[in-house]
């Protein structure tokens, strides 16, 4: 368990620049969603930032937002996840080197270990503690929570620094076009849900987390708990794993207010998601939140900024609701994202109001 | 050399992304590392690549760069007298 | 009491052998692997020393036991090899009742066959099998696929301390009742993408490497994969297994100083020694080797000796870096030294530090020059430093098998 006392968020939506929770919602026509960035002069110094990748900046910028509203100066580990990490200093090496290897510049191949933004951030904290960084796709995100809730159980930290970081490339969306990943044409995000066709919508985006083991004047609400479920070879079933899930944490499936669900357009994999609410949580209201920031492999990071939200404001905007089903409280959230039905994971977020 | 030396300025500039410097910025005695222009050890490898790339100088050893790379000027001699 | 986390199985594959007893072996004769690079197609081949495992492609699959070969990466079959090897080991068919992991470690994930298909991708679908195993689960998820372990799977990559983190993680899971096992460690495949990144930073050298040498000139990189079995003690109650030895401690730092260089006070280096070492409950004076990053890179050992220097002052353990034998094998390199450190508490041995002939002028020790068979070893210590100043310490320490594993801890089976 652990409070939510911070929240730094880049993405496509103005998150970054306006702390009003969804007011103005960004409505795009795209192959896939692009963040609207902040001016980097705020956040970092330019002669650091001449030699960035865009990623890098965005993980930066949405750190020390985060950092900047929990109040806290110093974290007692920095923990990140990225599915693909910068996948623009990636492109540039092989760009290079399957032209001709030579005159390769060492700073894309730096930016473009995993580990550079958690390590980034550190150096630009002067923060010698604990660092690591997860790339398990969907998982990413999720394992660097459950990182983070072991260093506090541990007693190792009173908080933690949690990221995400993606981003899409023309180039890349191309290439995983071909193994079916995304739309093959541009759609408009708001009515995603009624593109049927295979194939998600794709996005990107940086979020930071600080976590605390106490309660803070500037808490969101209360990670509970998180879990990965890796789905082998079909045997894993949500029916199953879900209540136990819920009972250690004290908690019934009728308690669950809202499940905040994956559910991304493409018309292959979101039956799982609306079969796993309408079955495990007939009383709970359903909501989504890709549409507003396209699929990505820690997307999850955009979602936990929707549902620590909904929990603070006392308010679930219309823009996320899947159902008509309206919510009677707002108190705990599920968040079930799922890839591929083989990458099943699942967080649990309270309410802190009372 | 006032040619080579603007010349150079602009690829310095260009190279390691000095946005918001200009060739008039730079004075070719400065130096480049530390108090200067403020650049560091991967720097001075993106101008080892630089010289490799635009003047087909290699520098085997980065520990070489330090004399090579003190100024714009410095850069300008052993251009003038290594190039092929 | 804290469940203690004890090794009962592991799997390599190296430029020094396919398994571990031909790394053993490689060990003892104090032969190493570093060669030309065989099996990348790079203009640099001709340059560089590598550590780089004999095997094609294809024998490898073989190798790895698998029918269908499409989609799977150098990377993902290195892993298979040795994670299947560890599996066997430590016995990991049986006892589905107990909760087990997989946490694997990689940086360059299916880059090999990314790189070389990289064109196909971009402009026709002949290659779009390999698409999905460019990223780094790739490997981990195939590897939990082919062994059938699902409990908890996930991919860590923290440059070149990653597979050590990966087992300071399963060791973690294990303590907070997550987990009773955990097959841990990394698979990391030479590829021309980091050989170009790394010879862009001026730092391999093309001579066999000299860590801790005065005239030391750079890193020879290598590939490789290597995997521990970590079991709780409960578990052991359960297995029946013999453990092989005591993971004891571990600690994770961030040198938060420069992305790729480290500091020359080496505090990172110290921190995760230093909180190793304190959670061990053991005194600097208990550790009798310590297997060093060493890299062979002027700054990483300059670093490292003053950190060691710093944590163990007149108690100076042996010392040596045992990449000279396998090559820097990045990613994995602290899983393929983790295990080595192992071998060294199992037939107690201490590795020498080979190419070594003079001593650092910055330094107060010199490292292991020949094969010590005749000291006792009860405590290793393993480094492993990445990229980022992201620096892990290991700390593995020899069990009295007759009595002591039998405190009796609570089970964890799966509900």
């Amino acid at each position: 368990m652990a409070f939510i006392n911070g929240i730094g968020i880049i993405s496509p939506q103005r998150t970054a620049d306006s702390t009003a929770f969804l007011s103005d919602v960004m409505e795009y026509t795209a192959d896939y969603l692009t963040c609207i960035e902040p001016a980097y002069r705020t956040f970092i110094d330019p002669l650091q930032s001449r030699r960035m990748s865009r990623l890098m900046k965005m993980g930066i910028a949405s750190a020390k937002l985060c950092m900047a509203e929990s109040g806290v100066e110093m974290p007692d580990a920095i923990i990140t996840g990225t599915g693909l990490g910068s996948v623009e200093d990636t492109e540039k090496i092989l760009g290079e080197i399957t032209k001709e290897e030579r005159f390769l510049n060492p700073t894309p191949f730096i930016q473009s270990t995993y580990n550079t933004i958690s390590s980034q951030v550190a150096i630009q904290l002067k923060c010698h503690s604990y660092n690591s960084t997860y790339v398990h796709r969907t998982f990413s995100f999720e394992s660097c929570l459950l990182d983070g809730l072991m260093q506090l159980e541990e007693k190792s930290a009173t908080n933690f620094l949690a990221g995400t970081i993606d981003e899409m490339t023309m180039n890349h969306l191309q290439i995983t076009r071909r193994v079916g990943q995304w739309k093959m044409e541009p759609v408009n995000n708001l009515s995603l849900k009624d593109v049927k066709t295979p194939g998600a919508l794709a996005g990107e985006g940086a979020a930071f987390f600080m976590m605390g083991a106490e309660r803070s004047s500037s808490t969101y609400a209360e990670l509970t708990d998180v879990a990965t479920c890796y789905n082998l070879n079909g045997s894993f079933a949500s029916a199953e794993f879900l209540p136990g899930f819920l009972a250690k944490n004290g908690l019934y499936p009728a308690d669950i207010d809202i499940v905040l669900l994956g559910v991304n357009g493409d018309c292959s994999n979101d039956p799982i998601y609306m079969q796993f609410a309408d079955q495990l949580f007939p009383a709970a209201a359903q909501a989504w939140f890709k549409h507003l920031c396209g699929e990505y492999h820690t997307a999850a990071g955009f979602g936990l900024y929707v549902a620590a939200n909904i929990l603070k404001n006392q308010v679930c905007p219309e823009v996320l609701k899947l159902s008509a089903k309206k919510p009677v409280r707002l108190k705990n959230i599920l968040i079930y994202n799922h890839f591929r039905n083989i990458n099943h994971s699942f967080i649990l977020i309270r309410g802190c109001y009372e | 050399m006032d040619e080579l030396i603007l010349k150079l300025k602009k690829e310095v500039i260009e190279q390691l992304n000095l946005e918001e410097t200009t060739p008039e910025d730079i004075n070719p005695d400065s130096p480049l590392f530390g108090e200067g222009l403020g650049l560091d050890s991967i720097d001075a490898l993106e101008l080892i690549v630089l010289l490799e790339k635009n003047y087909g100088i290699k520098i085997e050893d980065p520990k070489d760069g330090k004399k090579i790379f003190f100024s714009i000027r410095s850069m300008a001699e052993y251009i003038t007298e290594h190039k092929k | 009491m804290p469940q203690r986390i004890f090794i009962t199985g592991y799997g390599i594959i190296s430029s020094i052998g396919h398994n571990s007893g031909e790394n053993l072996s490689s060990l003892l004769q104090s032969r190493p692997g570093l060669g030309r690079i065989r099996h990348v197609d790079t203009l640099l081949k001709d340059e560089l020393l590598v550590g780089e495992v004999s095997c094609t492609h294809d024998e490898l699959i073989s190798l790895a036991g698998i029918d269908a070969a499409d989609g799977y990466s150098r990377n993902a079959l290195l892993g298979i090899i040795a994670a299947r090897e560890a599996f066997a080991h430590g016995g990991l068919d049986k006892h589905h009742d107990l909760k087990t992991g997989l946490i694997s470690a990689t940086t360059v994930g299916g880059m090999d066959r990314s790189e070389r298909y990289y064109l196909d991708f971009l402009s026709n679908n002949s290659r779009n099998a390999y698409i999905d195993s460019y990223d780094c689960a790739d490997s981990t998820e195939k590897i939990a696929r082919l062994l059938g372990i699902h409990d908890f799977v996930t991919t860590i990559s923290t440059a070149c301390s990653s597979a050590a983190n990966a087992i300071m993680l399963g060791a973690r899971m294990i303590r907070s009742g997550r987990l009773d096992r955990v097959l841990a460690g990394g698979c990391e495949s030479l590829t021309k993408f980091h050989l170009n990144g790394f010879n862009a930073l001026k730092i391999l050298d093309k001579e066999p490497c000299k860590p801790f040498d005065q005239h030391r000139a750079g890193i020879n990189l290598g590939e490789g994969a290597a995997y521990l079995v970590l079991e709780s003690e409960s578990g052991l109650a359960v297995t029946g297994n013999t453990p092989i030895c005591e993971l004891a401690g571990w600690g994770n730092a961030c040198e938060a100083f420069h992305q790729t260089a480290s500091s020359p006070d080496g505090i990172g280096a110290y921190l995760a020694m230093n909180a190793a070492l304190s959670m061990s409950g053991l005194e600097p004076a208990a550790i009798d080797y310590v297997n060093a990053h060493g890299t062979g890179t002027d700054n990483n050992d300059v670093s490292e000796g003053r950190a060691l220097e710093r944590l163990f002052s007149k108690n100076m353990p042996r010392v040596s870096s045992t990449k000279p034998f396998t090559g820097h094998t990045t990613s994995c390199a602290g899983s393929i030294e983790a295990i080595l450190s192992v071998l060294c508490l199992e037939h107690q041995v201490i590795w020498p530090n080979l190419n070594f002939k003079e001593q650092m002028h910055e330094l107060s020790f010199s490292p292991v020059e020949e094969l010590l068979t005749t000291i006792p070893v009860n405590v290793v210590m393993s480094n492993s430093f990445g990229f980022g100043g992201n620096d892990t310490s290991l700390i593995f320490r020899k069990v009295n098998n007759n009595n002591d594993t039998s405190s009796p801890a609570p089970l964890l089976l799966r509900e």
